[in-house]
């Protein structure tokens, strides 16, 4: 592959791995805002194979196989099962609406940019130049963990913040070492699942999984 | 030479006799209180199932005193390229071993209570003789990895191992503190993440003569910390700091600590305190020496002073009209963490041997506490400070336990303390930062006034009759092992006493100090 064509396929890539993370705090239809997680995840992977193809690192095509298998199916599904326990469609009433949502979205990649210029400075080359990206999609996580009202919101947008962090680690460093990335893969699946269970017990003991519940223990 | 270093990280595990102790010592820490865990998950609860979780402690107790010899001279035991232990690995397994045996020896009689006043069923007894030793093994796994990557990972575990321990009772409040748990130490864990991809990055294109290979190997980093770029090293020490502060209880993302602590069943609020939020600074110390190496270590100092008197001010405030002593006991601990941020900022190696021997301290103290007030709880059936009244009248060894871990915590000599936190004071004085002791001595003030007059209060106030026939079921019932449970929380104190009297550890904490520590 010429190095053009694999640089704009880098930056197509990147830029739909924004693009699904600011759908994700448009769309208000949980079952939908799985989905683009999922794609999210197949682009990550997409952009691991890419990254293997240039260096001809084994050890990339593995890192994107993990990434497919563990992001685009294995937390879907997981999330998809907690949605269809809980019987809610939709995220009813986030702290702030959709508009100011994407208004903030079109900040913090601004802001993102404004981070990321040291880390674009140290190694200038067309992956780095994506690092934005990555720290965006980790402050869109962010905030959608903090204006959602709904447990699996909540959930997604950790899962969100991963994603940004897995693409800030493939654009910047061509991913961690095997070892640390296996740590971590197991550990994000390992979160959900004990999520899952919570948010089960939750609407056991509250009735619905709306986060304004909690609030038994203050001082 | 620097070449050597990268890439030879294990130089001594050179001679063969040194390489077997290595391997012994080091594995059993992760191995034994695993075959704990697995023992309980084949056979469910059993009282000698629990007493082998506290003989898997006393294991670990074992190794960290057996690395502690080996590495006091400064030297370094290494199996692999994943497991290290140096004189400050040694600190940490000591920590870990001591605080684990009383809280796995608590543990006995705590859930063969619940048991019998059916508090729990045989299924959540089985769990919690799973997860506690699981929680051992993944913290001294921290302590030992040797990549800074994998310390990560096990820091990690620690949040999904414990996440069911803190909910283990059930009921909407537990369910509300593993849900604030798992989200807020996942979401700060994550950002510590990222700031170690950065470290990785920059250690990239350290140019050295390892070309563009990176490395998370933390004796490789800090040998080649100097070449580091500062810009992504700014950037990735601020979410360090943030991201394991998190889990140290340390501000802005520390909500999650007095429901978690409040929430959880005794002798794993002890864990907890005692020793997972210092394995978390543990985390911290390593990185600092890399930070100051790499970056200015003004602006080191300045962000680890921020999160430190932050944290120490909104502890002491949280305290003043605190009604829960459970609470009271997580806010102190935030309050202890605080004051141990405050000594890594001054770091150089009387502030980091002090830190370390406070760190050991305060785990102890708060051991011993926590598993007095699951007791108290028992008998009581409250965690309100005014529900619970003329204790020293009812149950005098419970109260006196309960008391001088108290005076411990408070750091009145002769526990260990009082000496750690005047070496505190004194290294942050020599450092030149005497407005420091002076903020953080008015703070200390302000909880030595928060917690002595609600205990005051539960020791001596005034016993209501009433109140006694109520529990009095209950109390008939727990008498006849409420002595023997509370073995070892005078242990606890007596070791306590001990390490603050004959200092027995001073060498060790010196080589320690200078591992970690810089002038």
């Amino acid at each position: 592959m010429s190095a053009s064509v694999s640089t704009q396929l880098l930056d197509v890539i990147s830029g739909a791995i924004l693009l699904t993370a600011v759908l994700t705090l448009w769309r208000r239809d949980l079952a939908a805002i799985i989905r683009l997680l999922a794609i999210q995840g197949v682009l990550i992977a997409g952009l691991a194979l890419l990254l293997g193809i240039n260096e001809h690192s084994t050890e990339l095509y593995l890192a994107a196989l993990g990434v497919l298998i563990l992001k685009a199916v294995v937390l879907p599904t997981i999330l998809r099962r907690v949605l269809a326990d809980s019987g809610e469609v939709r995220e009813t009433a986030p702290l702030v609406n959709v508009t100011s949502s994407l208004l903030a979205a079109a900040g913090l990649t601004l802001l993102a940019y404004v981070l990321s210029g040291p880390l674009v400075a140290l190694a200038p080359s067309a992956a780095t130049r994506a690092l934005p990206v990555g720290i965006a999609v980790v402050l869109l996580g962010f905030f959608m963990l903090v204006t959602r009202r709904r447990a699996l919101s909540q959930v997604i947008g950790f899962l969100l913040l991963d994603n940004g962090i897995t693409t800030t680690a493939f654009l910047a460093t061509s991913g961690v070492p095997l070892v640390v990335e296996l740590g971590v893969s197991l550990d994000v699946l390992l979160v959900v699942l004990v999520l899952q269970i919570v948010a089960a017990r939750m609407r056991m003991a509250f009735g619905s999984t709306d986060l304004d519940g909690l609030s038994g223990l203050r001082d | 030479m620097e070449t050597l270093i990268a890439n030879v990280p294990l130089p001594d595990a050179a001679s063969p006799d040194r390489g077997l102790t290595a391997a012994a010592v080091l594995l059993i820490p992760l191995i034994v209180p695993a075959l704990a865990a697995a023992l309980a998950a084949a056979l469910g609860w059993r009282r000698w199932v629990a007493w082998c979780a506290v003989a898997a402690s006393a294991a670990v107790l074992v190794a960290g005193l057996v690395t502690a010899v080996a590495t006091t001279d400064g030297s370094t035991l290494a199996v692999g390229s994943l497991l290290r232990a140096d004189a400050l690995t040694a600190v940490m397994l000591l920590v870990i071993g001591s605080v684990s045996l009383i809280a796995t020896w608590a543990s006995v009689g705590y859930i063969g209570g619940e048991l019998r006043t059916e508090t729990t069923t045989a299924r959540g007894a089985r769990r919690y003789a799973i997860l506690v030793p699981l929680f051992i093994s993944t913290m001294a796994g921290t302590v030992l990895a040797a990549n800074l990557g994998v310390m990560w990972a096990g820091i990690e575990a620690t949040t999904i191992v414990t996440a069911f321990l803190v909910g283990h009772h059930g009921g909407r409040r537990a369910v509300e503190a593993t849900w604030k748990y798992v989200i807020i130490c996942s979401v700060g864990i994550a950002l510590a993440y990222l700031g170690t991809v950065l470290v990785y990055y920059a250690s990239q294109h350290s140019g050295g003569a390892a070309g563009r290979e990176g490395t998370l190997d933390w004796t490789a980093l800090v040998a080649q910390a100097d070449r580091l770029d500062p810009g992504v090293m700014r950037i990735a020490v601020v979410l360090l700091v943030i991201g394991f502060g998190t889990k140290v209880g340390l501000i802005p993302l520390h909500s999650w600590l007095p429901d978690a602590h409040s929430e959880a069943p005794a002798p794993v609020s002890a864990l907890m305190s005692g020793v997972l939020l210092s394995v978390a600074g543990y985390a911290l110390l390593r990185y600092r020496v890399i930070a100051v190496s790499a970056l200015d270590p003004a602006f080191v100092r300045t962000l680890l002073l921020v999160v430190g008197i932050g944290s120490v001010a909104f502890a002491a405030s949280m305290m003043i009209a605190q009604r829960d002593y459970k609470r009271l006991l997580a806010y102190s601990s935030m309050e202890h963490m605080g004051l141990v941020a405050i000594g890594m900022a001054v770091g150089t190696p009387l502030a980091i041997a002090a830190l370390l021997l406070h760190v050991l301290g305060h785990g102890l103290a708060k051991a011993v506490l926590f598993c007095a007030s699951g007791q108290i709880l028992e008998l009581t059936g409250t965690t309100r400070t005014d529900g619970v009244r003329g204790l020293l009248v009812r149950r005098p060894v419970l109260a006196g336990v309960f008391a001088l871990g108290f005076a411990a915590l408070l750091g009145l000599p002769p526990f260990s303390l009082f000496g750690s936190e005047l070496a505190l004071a004194r290294a942050t004085a020599d450092a030149g930062l005497s407005w420091v002791v002076g903020v953080a001595l008015v703070l200390l003030l302000v909880v030595f006034v928060a917690i002595a007059r609600p205990v005051a209060g539960m020791l001596f106030g005034p016993h209501d009759g009433a109140a006694e026939v109520e529990a009095g079921s209950g109390a008939i019932l727990a008498e006849p092992r409420a002595s023997s449970s509370t073995i070892p929380l005078v242990l606890g104190l007596a070791a306590l006493a001990l390490i603050g009297v004959v200092a027995p550890l001073d060498g060790l904490l010196e080589s320690a100090a200078a591992i970690v520590g810089t002038r």
